[in-house]
């Protein structure tokens, strides 16, 4: 039977939101469960490289990170006296709402998978199951993908994916990059890589500058971008790192390996202008990110209320308390929009001390950070032709390899028009990601050229009754209280 | 110290090096590197491929999303090489989980 | 007021879908409208069988091998479009008392035409390498087939609309309209639908129109998990399930029920199945559900025990307390046709319903004897429908 772990407050993600949640329920008195599926904590933000060979890190490439530092420390001391128990290396596989019995107001169950099942790793502790009053969920999220000829090949990255193996283990994935997609985080990708000693050709940018100059007033509020902007600037110049706005890859290049990009200038709505390509050769890898998705799959299976946000993201309603609309369950960090470490930070802290019982204040500096998101989203969209880049060969669903085609027939012949109803059709969004990586670029298809997905198309795209895969035997062992 | 300033670069401890094989052939991994890192810095950056079109894959996402990077580590098939940190004598297994045999 | 036709149809799922294929092909105007998309119900939440091996001795296993010489006659020629797979049903008896009694089903559906092939351990370890040691036996039945049944209704649809239906989405139906005691269409947020005949295809939610039409026709869902593994190289190579899974299909118990189905598919990822249980439409995940079916499935391939479950669905099976389809003119409301109440054999079905009720659509006699479906065995109609006479709209 599956060990089970008691506390008031449950968190999940061990990232900015997740860890300031639990400092911050801890701090405010209650017993605190901390399940991450990474080895340390961090998250993505703070990923950094071991700490049993690596026990003292400078935060070199790492913004924050003295704010890490001191929920770091807040967390151990927390930890050190008995309030949060730590449960990393595992996996959320399903989180359950217990239904209330008279005189208790219920609380919820997780179930956890460890994340790697190697007999070799010290963290794989087995299974647990946790049951607290409340929840807090920080799961985050990674980058978002639109699919382009030639993306499948090896050599071809994630932009968050690139810099997650720079901070892991502090070396590069190649030698000769190119980073492309849209908005703010490609360049403290590209800084990573350069500081790191990799060769960036180019930082293609879809947007332009002057998509700015309407919010400039939400940018003006939080000071510290704009010295974070300066810095990048001065990283730039350093290594001449060339920044192409109104620039996309309209196909990756290569046999069996990323060889070189072809680029092209677009206009502001992403139409490729004709007669404006150019081929970069000798590139190894190819960084593409988008904008973030949340994982939203632990939130959505509570049937939490959802909303588009600016960005065109699925994510959870919640109120100034960081509650989502199920009482007890509080969010935090990308789920609720995608603002960046400094405003999950806030929520996170908010959201821990609401959950333990404790008195939040509104936050000036949080709705700072979340105006300055909203610009920036606005500034930095999906292009609304992005499908106009596809081949008809284009691999668009990676795991179960469903072409452009297969799905554009699926719309047009079959009446597909949402994610799930193409997922029916196609598989795509059936395979072992279960739609993570594609379920954006799908939904877009499915609503058509030129147009964005919905709520629904995106919340049928998310909605994963199995949150990560499980061990059939695990299952076979469950206990079964809750029946 | 792990991560250290020397010039313009990041260099990191190579001190204990981390011994494993991958199908079968020794590879030497830094202390501390996942399975993933390990492979692209011995020039190994695909080793999977589709069960449909047989295309090579590696990494992709780098952080457990994606489910590209599957390989087999001591005998446990489909496992993240995103997530996974070398161990000593790791016996690490590309190829084709979806496709070849498994253990 | 939409224009008229001579069928209007009723759901969208496969069922639905082949109502309106043959009904097409036999040179009748029909028109087919849906509450959401096709395939959006039970269609989509399904494993896609075609089985012989698991249907009682009587009229449901007449209608399956009806059905059978369908799908491999008239819709043969669209087999590609559905992913048709003649996989073949495996049965084991893992205990001297079911390998006893599925002896007796083997011997009895041989007499009645089913091609049938006991395996003794040997044979059963060579058709399937991975199963457990500690079966005794089987039974092979070479006529069980697969489909994907979302591509077979969409599919089904297009060919229906190719050929001159009219396919409307998002409709729900709201009330009948009637000129008399006779249907003579359906009442819609996108305005009326009138129609010579109108026929039920709801699935699951057949019961609930058939009150709209103040008849009663018991269909309740009946809820069933299944799991979806990792991707693996072929192990399981036929749809392979122990022989308790025969009285669970017949039972009607409203409890947790769950036997061992398991099966590969084209794509790689296990299916395993089964439970049944009466729950309403409760969508709930039931952890004992997904306990009994990963205990089950290792129970009989015990190499599932290291393999990965990346997802499980669950969709409502459309039961009828006597488990036979509704299929045929409902005489207590004239005009309104059903075919609904499949429960878990709607996909196997779906050809030989549809073909069938074209034939007596357009007045011809079944080629098969649709009265033990007959709706009228669930007694007289009932009051206060939701009608609308057909002058109020006119």
């Amino acid at each position: 039977m599956t060990p089970i772990v008691s506390a008031d407050v449950a968190v999940v993600g061990a990232g900015p939101a997740g860890l300031a949640a639990a400092v911050a329920a801890a701090e405010s008195g209650a017993a605190v469960v901390l399940v991450d599926a990474g080895a340390q904590p961090g998250g993505q933000f703070w990923r950094h490289r071991p700490e049993t060979v690596a026990p003292e890190q400078d935060g070199r490439g790492h913004h924050g990170w003295p704010t890490y530092l001191d929920l770091r420390a807040r967390f151990d001391a927390a930890r050190g006296r008995g309030r949060i128990t730590y449960l990393p290396g595992l996996q959320v596989w399903m989180a359950q709402q217990i239904h209330p019995v008279q005189g208790d107001d219920g609380g919820f169950t997780l179930r956890t998978t460890p994340t790697a099942a190697v007999a070799a790793l010290e963290a794989s502790v087995g299974s647990q199951t946790v049951v607290a009053r409340r929840l807090v969920l920080g799961p985050g999220g990674y980058d978002r993908q639109l699919p382009v000829p030639g993306w499948d090949l090896p050599g071809v990255m994630a932009a968050g994916g690139i810099q997650a193996f720079i901070k892991a283990n502090g070396i590069l994935p190649g030698q000769r990059f190119v980073i492309a997609g849209t908005g703010p985080f490609l360049l403290p990708v590209a800084a990573n890589i350069a500081e790191a000693g990799g060769k960036v050709l180019a930082v293609l940018e879809s947007s332009s500058p002057t998509a700015w100059l309407p919010h400039l007033r939400a940018a003006a509020g939080v000071p510290e971008k704009a010295l974070e902007g300066a810095e990048y600037a001065a990283v730039f110049a350093r290594h001449r790192v060339p920044y192409r706005t109104r620039t996309i890859v309209t196909e990756v290049l290569g046999t069996d390996h990323v060889s070189g990009v072809k680029t092209a200038k677009v206009d502001a709505g992403g139409r490729v202008r004709p007669g404006t390509e150019r081929v970069y050769e000798d590139v190894d890898v190819v960084g593409f990110g988008w904008g973030f998705t949340p994982q939203m799959e632990l939130p959505l299976s509570f049937g939490i209320q959802t909303r588009l946000d600016a960005d065109g993201s699925l994510v959870g309603v919640v109120d100034e308390r960081q509650q989502s609309s199920v009482p007890g369950l509080f969010l935090a960090g990308e789920v609720t929009g995608v603002g960046g470490a400094t405003l999950a930070v806030l929520e996170g802290l908010a959201a821990g001390t609401a959950a333990a019982g404790g008195t939040v204040s509104p936050e000036k500096t949080a709705a700072r950070h979340r105006r300055f998101a909203e610009a920036m989203h606005l500034a930095h969209p999906v292009p609304p032709a992005w499908q106009d880049w596809l081949a008809p060969e284009t691999i668009v669903c990676r795991c179960e390899e469903v072409t452009a085609r297969q799905l554009t027939d699926a719309r047009e012949s079959l009446g597909a028009r949402d994610a799930r109803t193409l997922k029916s059709f196609t598989r795509a969004g059936m395979g072992w990601c279960q739609g993570r990586v594609c379920g954006f670029a799908a939904a877009c298809l499915g609503a058509g050229p030129g147009s964005a997905p919905t709520v629904e198309s995106l919340s049928g795209s998310a909605k994963r009754p199995l949150a990560a895969p499980v061990g059939i035997g695990e299952l076979a062992a469950l206990e079964t209280s809750d029946n | 110290m792990s991560t250290h300033s020397s010039g313009e670069t990041w260099s990191v401890n190579t001190q204990g090096a981390v011994n494993v094989s991958f199908d079968g052939r020794p590879l030497v991994a830094v202390p501390g590197q996942n399975i993933g890192a390990a492979l692209v810095s011995n020039g190994i950056t695909a080793w999977r491929s589709t069960r449909k079109n047989a295309r090579p894959r590696g990494l992709f996402c780098g952080i457990g999303v994606c489910f590209d990077c599957l390989v087999t580590v001591d005998g446990e098939a489909n496992q993240r090489a995103c997530l996974v940190e070398v161990q000593e004598g790791m016996e690490i297994e590309g190829s084709c989980a979806d496709r070849g045999g498994r253990a | 007021m939409n224009s008229a036709s001579d069928v209007l149809v009723i759901g969208a799922g496969v069922i639905g879908a082949a109502t309106a294929y043959f009904a097409t092909q036999q040179g009748l105007t029909v028109t087919v409208l849906d509450k959401g998309l096709p395939a959006s119900g039970t269609s989509s939440a399904c494993e896609g069988n075609i089985l012989v091996s698991d249907k009682e001795l009587g009229p449901e296993l007449e209608l399956t091998r009806y059905s059978l010489g369908v799908w491999h006659g008239d819709l043969a020629e669209h087999r590609r479009l559905w992913e048709f797979e003649s996989k073949g049903g495996i049965i084991v008896a893992s205990r001297e008392s079911s390998l006893a009694s599925l002896n007796r089903v083997m011997a009895a559906q041989a007499r009645y035409g089913v091609v049938v092939e006991k395996l003794d351990p040997d044979t059963l370890r060579n058709a399937e390498p991975n199963i457990t040691p500690d079966a005794l036996g089987g039974a092979r039945y070479p006529e069980d087939c697969q489909v994907q049944p979302m591509l077979v209704a969409a599919h089904l649809v297009r060919l229906a609309t190719d050929a001159g239906a009219r396919f409307v989405a998002d409709t729900p139906v709201t009330g009948f309209l009637r000129s008399g005691d006779r249907i003579t269409g359906v009442r819609t947020p996108r305005g009326d639908f009138s129609a010579g005949s109108v026929v039920n295809c709801t699935g699951t939610w057949a019961g609930e129109l058939a009150a709209l039409a103040g008849v009663n026709v018991p269909v309740l869902p009946r809820r069933g998990f299944v799991m979806v593994t990792e991707p693996l190289p072929p192990m399981v190579h036929h749809k392979v399930y122990a022989a308790e899974y025969i009285d669970n299909v017949g039972s009607s118990d409203a409890g947790l029920q769950a036997s061992p189905v398991v099966e590969g598919t084209p794509s790689g990822t296990i299916l395993i199945g089964s439970t049944r249980e009466r729950v309403g439409f409760d969508g709930t995940v039931s952890t004992n559900a997904l306990r009994l079916l990963a205990g089950n499935a290792v129970a009989l391939f015990p190499f599932l025990e290291h393999v990965k479950a990346i997802r499980h669905y669950h969709g409502f099976r459309p039961y009828c307390p006597d488990h036979l389809p509704v299929i045929g003119h409902d005489e207590r409301a004239p005009g309104l046709w059903h075919a609904a109440g499949h429960e878990g054999a709607g996909i196997g079905l779906s050809a030989g319903t549809g073909k069938l009720l074209a034939q007596a659509l357009s007045g011809q006699a079944p080629d098969l004897d649709l009265s033990p479906f007959a709706p009228a065995r669930f007694g007289e109609r009932k009051e206060n429908s939701t009608t609308h006479r057909e002058e109020a709209t006119a």
